[in-house]
């Protein structure tokens, strides 16, 4: 058995006191069995309710998975607010709970709130969801992950690009911070590749849930001849459910809202956390350190997209499937110049092209030509 | 689609006032009832998330909207006669007890209603007012549902029973004065009690508009504050029903601002257009000021001004 600095104390004690056990009891017991008696702790703080149809249950499908693994043992805690109370969360999940690695899955937890509870306990592993990291200026104890999920947004763009008549499509965004509005850019570049004379209609409603403020957003851009509306709020519901209502076509955000629009859904980015839970999970168990800057999309099976629903055309699958082909092989990428942003300027000039990983991306703060719209 | 342009901001700032405000307009009319009879109740706000909730899951559970909206009814009543019971002890102050009770509300209705976030239940329906018009938009405005227009009638309604009926005389003495209201045998506690459970009776009703017509689901940001808001109403509407429903109209309408100028392309400054409501309410509160009179119309045995 080897010991590094991935493991905690209260791990290897216990594992220790699970081998002596074992040993004692039965000489010839192997050391896995006595070390898989020992589980480990693993907690989730989500800022909002575990079923909201959006970015809360995207986790909790994930750590529903991880209950599965065995040797793991998930605790949650559903709707605490970016304050004070998620450093308590964390404070008693580590001291009750005797959790080991610990995913404040929200934005708003990361400074300062998770980088002081991690200052002080350094023996437990933090992985923040979201792109705030930097190596060497945080604790070591913690990292940060993230999907590409504005890959998915192209792919939505494509397949509302192909649907619509009016040629204006529709997003309900929360607020104007850089992954919103790469969402939105690539969602207008993937609508645009279809069609360059579409544009997309940005509704800011201020914060990550507001129900009527989404759902008069939705209206009022349906209103203004769009016929396929997309989202980035926390709980996509509303705005799925309003568009149907109106006869408008959605692509869905975060989760798989299909059920919600039986007819209108035409597909949908979503989350596939499982992917980085059950590398972060075995790589712990193996008493290695879980990664502290993790990243991926398609292709690593960050993202995944929902099945076209019934009002998609053969020609719009056919061509959102090439593209999320090249996306799986790794030679596709959404920020290829010249791009100008809606004010006129040109922000990646004819022939540079930014990968996916580059770090450049996750500063946004323009918004492509096409979208109407403002980032404040 | 046609593009309505300015017109559009126009027909959508209406829309919303109609959409919008049944809520504000029921749960401030229930606040309404209650402060005339001499009482606070800070609860409505949990009143009205318990009626959000409760509607949607009996709607779910029976697939009838209507059954809903009653059973929201009854459960506002029930957190009305309790805050009324509670309140009805010595010294027991109503403010802090409708505090309790709309952390109460909102806590009990997130508990109770986890069950109900992700299923679709069916919800009310509405009345087409806009067959004569060709654009869909206006169509879409002039969908209404039953409630509005109920809450629209129950304003005069109030009013007439406030100022025209012997019920009315007895909720408006017991509210001027306690004193005046036993001397005459009425049991205050008692005129009270049915006043709060009325009111906590529409403020539900308000709740089941959310939840079953407009947004037309259930998750537990549904409220956003909207039963507080509406408890301001009724000192914004200076204790009168008619100016209840202008003022429901008018934060339904300043509600819809925001989001409306920005799908007509006014992109700039949308934070302050979607603080436009209560931008409006201190317009309004500093131009109606006076430091020459207190509040007119202020019933005389609320905490706040006796």
């Amino acid at each position: 058995m080897t010991v590094d600095q991935g493991m905690s104390r209260r791990m290897v004690l216990g594992a220790l006191g699970g081998a002596a056990a074992g040993t004692a009891l039965s000489g010839f017991l192997p050391l896995s069995r006595a070390l898989a008696a020992k589980k480990l702790v693993v907690g989730f703080i989500y800022v909002g309710p575990r079923d909201d149809f959006g970015y809360n249950q995207a986790h909790a499908e994930a750590a529903a998975m991880l209950r599965s693994m065995s040797g793991v043992k998930v605790v949650e805690e559903e709707k605490v607010p970016e304050t004070l109370d998620v450093q308590k969360t964390m404070e008693s999940m580590i001291n009750l709970d005797g959790a080991e690695l610990v995913f404040p899955t929200s934005f708003g937890y990361f400074d300062p709130h998770m980088l002081k509870v991690a200052a002080k306990y350094p023996d437990v592993e933090f992985r923040h969801c979201g792109g705030m990291f930097k190596a060497g200026t945080h604790p070591a104890n913690t990292g940060s992950y993230f999907g590409y999920i504005d890959e998915g947004q192209y792919l939505n763009g494509i397949a509302a690009g192909h649907a619509t008549k009016s040629k204006k499509l529709g997003f309900v965004a929360a607020k104007p911070i850089p992954q919103v509005l790469r969402n939105i850019n690539a969602f207008t570049l993937g609508a645009r590749s279809v069609d360059p004379s579409i544009t997309t209609q940005v509704i800011f409603t201020g914060d990550w849930s507001m129900p009527i403020k989404e759902a008069e957003a939705t209206n009022g851009l349906v209103n203004a001849g769009v016929d396929v509306v997309t989202c980035h709020v926390d709980s996509p519901k509303v705005v799925v459910e309003t568009a149907e209502r109106r006869g408008a076509f959605t692509c869905g955000y975060h989760a798989n809202q299909a059920p919600l629009a039986p007819k209108g859904y035409l597909t949908g980015a979503e989350w596939n956390w499982i992917t980085v839970y059950k590398d972060f999970v075995t790589k712990a168990q193996a008493g290695e350190k879980p990664g502290q800057f993790v990243r991926g999309g398609l292709k690593e099976g960050f993202i995944k997209t929902s099945a076209y629903g019934p009002a998609v055309s053969p020609e719009s699958k056919a061509a959102g499937e090439a593209v999320k082909a090249k996306m799986m092989a790794g030679d596709f990428s959404i920020f290829s110049g010249p791009i100008s942003t809606n004010t006129g300027k040109e922000i990646v000039a004819a022939g540079k092209t930014y990968g996916q990983t580059d770090l450049w991306l996750e500063g946004m703060d323009w918004l492509v030509e096409g979208v109407v719209g403002s980032t404040s | 689609m046609e593009d309505l342009g300015w017109w559009g901001v126009a027909l959508a700032v209406l829309a919303g006032a109609i959409r919008v405000s049944t809520p504000f307009l029921f749960v401030s009319l229930g606040e309404l009832l209650t402060e005339k009879s001499g009482r606070i109740n800070l609860g409505l706000e949990g009143t009205l998330v318990m009626g959000a909730m409760s509607a949607y899951a009996i709607s779910y559970m029976t697939g009838s909207p209507w059954l809903g909206v009653l059973v929201a009814g009854l459960a506002g009543a029930l957190f009305g006669v309790l805050h009324a019971l509670i309140c009805g002890l010595p010294r027991v102050n109503d403010i802090a007890v409708g505090i309790a009770l709309m952390l109460l509300g909102t806590g009990l209705a997130f508990f109770l209603g986890k069950a109900f976030i992700q299923p679709q239940a069916p919800i009310l329906p509405a009345i087409e007012f806009g067959w004569w018009s060709d654009l869909p938009q206006v169509r879409s405005a002039l969908q209404i549902n039953v409630l509005f227009i109920l809450g629209v009638l129950l304003a005069p309604f109030l009013l007439w029973v406030l100022t025209n009926t012997k019920w009315g005389l007895i909720v408006r003495t017991v509210g001027d004065s306690a004193d005046a209201a036993r001397a005459m045998g009425y049991s205050v506690n008692l005129v009270r009690l049915a006043a709060t459970a009325s009111g906590g009776f529409l403020a539900g009703i308000g709740g089941s508009f959310l939840s079953l017509y407009y947004p037309g689901s259930w998750n537990e940001g549904l409220s956003s504050g909207q039963g507080l808001m509406a408890v301001a109403l009724v000192i914004f509407a200076r204790w009168q029903p008619i100016r209840c429903l202008g003022a429901a109209l008018l934060f339904g309408g300043a509600g819809a601002l925001g989001p409306a100028l920005q799908s007509v392309g006014v992109t700039q400054g949308y934070y302050l257009f979607n603080a436009a409501p209560y931008l409006l309410t201190l317009v309004i509160m500093i131009a109606t000021c006076s430091p020459t009179r207190t509040l007119t119309g202020a019933p005389g045995e609320l905490s706040i001004t006796k």
